[in-house]
């Protein structure tokens, strides 16, 4: 009974642990790349508007990494404190790929971050735009090789098990194992249209409280651009990641869809409430037919039931349907929304003044538009944490499928000090996290406030992390 | 040696090694990060905006060391990092809330309403002060063999406290160096305060090994090895006697040499962690679990190894280059 409460405190912890790190590599990752993006903007046009836009989001990077780094941290010692276990079975591959995220990752991005941050006067200008791109390249660097391991845990090959250890036999196989290009695929541009949703969010914001500045603008317009052009790919590249589950996790894809019955012609389930003990959906609704032909792509294709994974003498070896089945939801809930957002933003900007026959441009975006995109700022992570659930969660009983179980990684620490932990944590995550949404929007009503471009000199905050006096 | 030759055997070593180096960089370099956490409480609000500007661009970097260490310990001696860090379960999750607190105080200090400076300037301390006092808890209690008994716990915290005043030590050392006017001098007699922590610190430690086991007594105070061992007390004795007599006359007439003391300072660093590894050689868990028990294949060292050999040198060439764009006195931090 003590270990069961362990494992599921470790549990908890280890998901609240990484729930809360993903949230800032998501943005770090991408905002990386388009400051990258506004540097070389700049460095061609010489237009202010470009330097703003830098100038205001290198401060909301420099935020977010230093909270993916402390809570980076803290995940690289979790697995010596609660899953002792996982090294000591799979550490012969897990080991190396996490030292290679190390090496080429973290160290490239955490020195060149203090270039990128600090450096913009003390270095020629090449070398601060090289800097960043850097970083961008780092954070990616950092998602790479994490992708690459848990990947291997979904999907693992080029390994064989000696003495109950697992002992690398092909790198390549190993770092290009089935599901890592559609999970890095799937990240990246997950991370990018996070970062479109922040942008367009706070921009919308400023421009909705006065600041109608250049810089708002630029970001503004080219966040929306950039969401629709990737809502699409993203929704593609899901429906592939999805297909190839279903050929190495079908129970996976059993518990997203809620089917219990194996057939052909299974509908599409919009809602339900899966029941798993009495082994059915409550209150199902679906569009018929539907579902086959997502999964099969004809309209009749089998599709396999979770009761296919039962055993004979009643075990049940796929995952807990509701909270895959929903979180599934949540997500393409998000991306749904996404797209129609998007979409009509793009179209709203796009459309010609009667009159003049120029683009409407920003000014084309009514009011209540605006707003919905200051509600959606943070939308990308409700639908990056609800596509981590579905995949973790559906993993289950294992956490190297077919290779080792989670229960039998956990550590034999006492289960009252794991509790004292996790609460120590929690308590800690939800001070953070409520610091880290007003700071973004306070810096976003000051920037708002402040002046519009004086010089080089872009923002208002420059005055206030100064603070030294004559030197 | 019959040693070369068996990769069973000189990989894990030479993973010893590196580990080792990433502590002794990580407690240096971030030693100092910590320490001028730690002194926060004596500096007024513009001296804590400049020890900020002396760290700033650095402090990540300096704390990626311990990721890598604690890495090099989990891919190459994955079973002692399980028993190691299960044992420290506590002070560890106490030492991680510490980084957390400190790391993202950076950030909100400048960033947060005016109004809260006060309070993330408090958090950044606390932060510092809970990281550097378990990390100085896990060092008593791997020197005690890891076992939780009153003696050990009570002996752990006075390396907390050692260790605490040891980084104020360094961090005022590389304000010294980092720093001019006023804040110098203030941070002149910060070191002069300091320099005591170090000194128990290392002399506890020093003195309590051999005493806990046998085997290390032997190490040391058998014949010939003291011969060749007495160069390390004699030369930490040294460095202690110049940095009195340094602190006692800086700053130096043009601040001529101000990065001299936290050099020497590292160096009495350098032997201490010196003297501690031949110690624990070869165990990675105490008088529990060697190096070479504890270690991963060597297909999978030796695959990190040959990454390493490129890596490595990279990694500290751009980290030079990071002190040299950041070199002289700390000025203003801004993004521009
Ligand atoms: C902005 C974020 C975002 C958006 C809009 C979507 N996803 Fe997603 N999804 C992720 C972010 C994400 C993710 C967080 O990045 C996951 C978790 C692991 C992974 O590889 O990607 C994920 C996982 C994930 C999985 C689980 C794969 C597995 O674990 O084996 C599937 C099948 C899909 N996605 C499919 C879709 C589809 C069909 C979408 C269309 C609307 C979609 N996703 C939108
Ligand atoms: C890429 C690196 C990742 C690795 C190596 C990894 C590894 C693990 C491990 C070891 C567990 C087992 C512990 C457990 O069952 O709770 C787990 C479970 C879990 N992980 Fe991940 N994970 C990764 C990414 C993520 C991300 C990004 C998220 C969410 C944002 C996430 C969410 C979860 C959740 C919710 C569980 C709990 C599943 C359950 O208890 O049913 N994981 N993962
Ligand atoms: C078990 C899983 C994980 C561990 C042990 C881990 C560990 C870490 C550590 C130690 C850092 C700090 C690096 C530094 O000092 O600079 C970090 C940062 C980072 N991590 Fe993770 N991480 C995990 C999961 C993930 C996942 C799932 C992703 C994304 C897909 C990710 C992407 C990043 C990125 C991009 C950074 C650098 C940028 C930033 O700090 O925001 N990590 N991680």
């Amino acid at each position: 009974m003590e270990m069961m409460d362990t494992l599921l405190l470790s549990r908890i912890q280890f998901a609240a642990n990484i729930s809360f790190h993903i949230l800032f590599p998501t943005i770090t990752i991408a905002l990386g790349w388009v400051l990258f993006y506004f540097r070389i903007r700049y460095n061609r046009s010489g237009e202010d508007r470009w330097m703003e836009a830098y100038q205001f989001w290198v401060k909301i990077f420099a935020l977010s990494f230093a909270m993916g780094v402390v809570s980076g941290i803290t995940m690289s010692f979790q697995f010596g404190t609660n899953w002792p276990g996982f090294m000591e079975k799979v550490g012969n591959i897990a080991g190396p790929l996490l030292a290679y995220e190390v090496m080429t990752a973290f160290f490239l991005e955490a020195v060149f971050l203090g270039i990128m941050l600090f450096g913009f006067s003390r270095v020629k200008r090449w070398v601060h735009t090289l800097a960043t791109f850097l970083v961008a390249f780092g954070t990616t660097m950092s998602a790479f090789w994490i992708i690459v391991l848990n990947s291997w845990m979904h999907t693992p090959q080029g390994y064989e098990m000696i003495d109950g250890v697992a002992h690398a036999t092909s790198w390549a196989e190993i770092v290009f194992n089935p599901s890592m290009p559609y999970r890095f695929a799937h990240m990246m541009i997950a991370s990018f249209l996070t970062v479109s949703f922040l942008i367009a969010g706070v921009s919308a914001f400023r421009w909705l409280i006065g600041g109608q500045t250049k810089g708002v603008r630029a970001a503004l317009q080219t966040s929306i651009f950039a969401a629709a052009l990737l809502i699409p790919v993203q929704i593609l590249v899901g429906d592939l990641h999805g297909l190839n589950t279903k050929e190495y996790q079908p129970a996976k894809v059993a518990a997203m869809e809620g089917h219990w019955e194996t057939g052909g012609n299974v509908p599409l389930i919009l809602f339900a409430l899966p029941d798993q003990e009495a082994r059915e959906n409550h209150f199902e609704i679906g569009i018929p037919n539907l579902g086959s032909f997502i999964l099969t792509h004809t309209w009749d294709g089998e599709v396999q039931g979770l009761n296919d994974f039962v055993t004979e003498d009643g075990e049940v070896l796929h995952p807990r349907v509701a909270p895959v089945f929903w979180s599934f939801r949540v997500m393409i809930g998000t991306g749904l929304a996404m797209l129609v957002l998007s979409w009509a933003g793009v179209y709203m900007m796009m459309r010609k003044r009667r009159g003049t026959g120029e683009r409407a441009g920003i000014e084309g975006l009514p009011k209540p538009f605006l707003y919905a995109l200051v509600g959606m700022t943070f939308s990308g992570w409700l639908a990056t944490l609800a596509g981590w659930y579905v995949t973790e969660i559906g993993r289950q009983p294992w956490l190297v499928t077919g290779v080792m179980s989670t229960k039998e990684a956990v550590a034999d620490v006492p289960a009252p000090m794991v509790l004292s932990t996790l609460i120590a944590y929690l308590v800690v995550y939800a001070i953070l996290l409520g610091a880290y949404i007003t700071v973004i929007f306070y810096l976003a009503r000051k920037a708002a406030k402040g002046e519009t471009l004086k010089g080089r000199l872009a923002s208002s905050e420059a005055a206030q992390v100064v603070a030294v006096p004559g030197e | 040696m019959e040693y070369f030759g068996d990769p069973a055997v000189w990989l894990p070593f030479t993973f010893a090694g590196l580990m080792g180096v990433s502590i002794l960089i990580y407690v240096v370099l971030d030693g100092f990060d910590l320490g001028v956490g730690l002194l926060f409480p004596f500096a007024d609000d513009d001296e804590k905006d400049r020890m900020i500007a002396a760290i700033g661009p650095f402090w990540d970097a300096n704390e990626t060391w311990l990721v890598l260490a604690v890495g090099l310990l989990l891919v190459a001696f994955p079973a002692a990092h399980g028993a190691i860090l299960t044992a420290l379960y506590l002070p560890v999750a106490i030492m991680l809330i510490g980084l957390i607190l400190r790391g993202v105080a950076f950030e909100f200090r400048v960033k947060a309403p005016i109004q809260y400076k006060a309070l993330w300037n408090n958090l950044f301390f606390t932060g510092s002060l809970m990281t550097s006092i378990s990390q100085g808890f896990m060092l008593g209690m791997y020197v005690m063999g890891l076992t939780w008994t009153l003696p050990h716990f009570a002996f752990a915290m006075l390396t907390a406290v050692f260790l605490t005043v040891g980084y104020s030590f360094i961090g005022a050392t590389w304000v010294i160096h980092k720093s001019e006017g006023y804040l110098q001098v203030k941070s002149v007699e910060w070191a002069r305060r300091g320099i005591w922590g170090l000194v128990l610190g290392i002399a506890a430690i020093s003195m309590a090994t051999p005493y806990v086991s046998t085997r290390i007594f032997d190490k040391w105070f058998g014949f010939p090895e003291m011969l060749f061992l007495a160069p390390l007390p004699i030369l930490s004795a040294a460095l202690v006697i110049w940095l009195w007599w340094m602190l006692g006359r800086m700053p130096f007439y043009n601040d001529r040499f101000s990065w001299l003391p936290f050099a020497a300072a590292s160096g009495l660093w350098i032997t201490a962690f010196v003297g501690m590894a031949y110690s624990f050689y070869p165990y990675v868990v105490p008088e529990k679990m060697t190096l070479y028990e504890a270690a991963s294949a060597p297909e999978s060292l030796f695959i990190i190894l040959v990454g390493t050999v490129f890596v490595l040198p990279t990694i500290i060439a751009y980290t030079v280059l990071a002190y040299t764009v950041f070199r002289g006195k700390a000025s203003e931090l801004r993004y521009d």
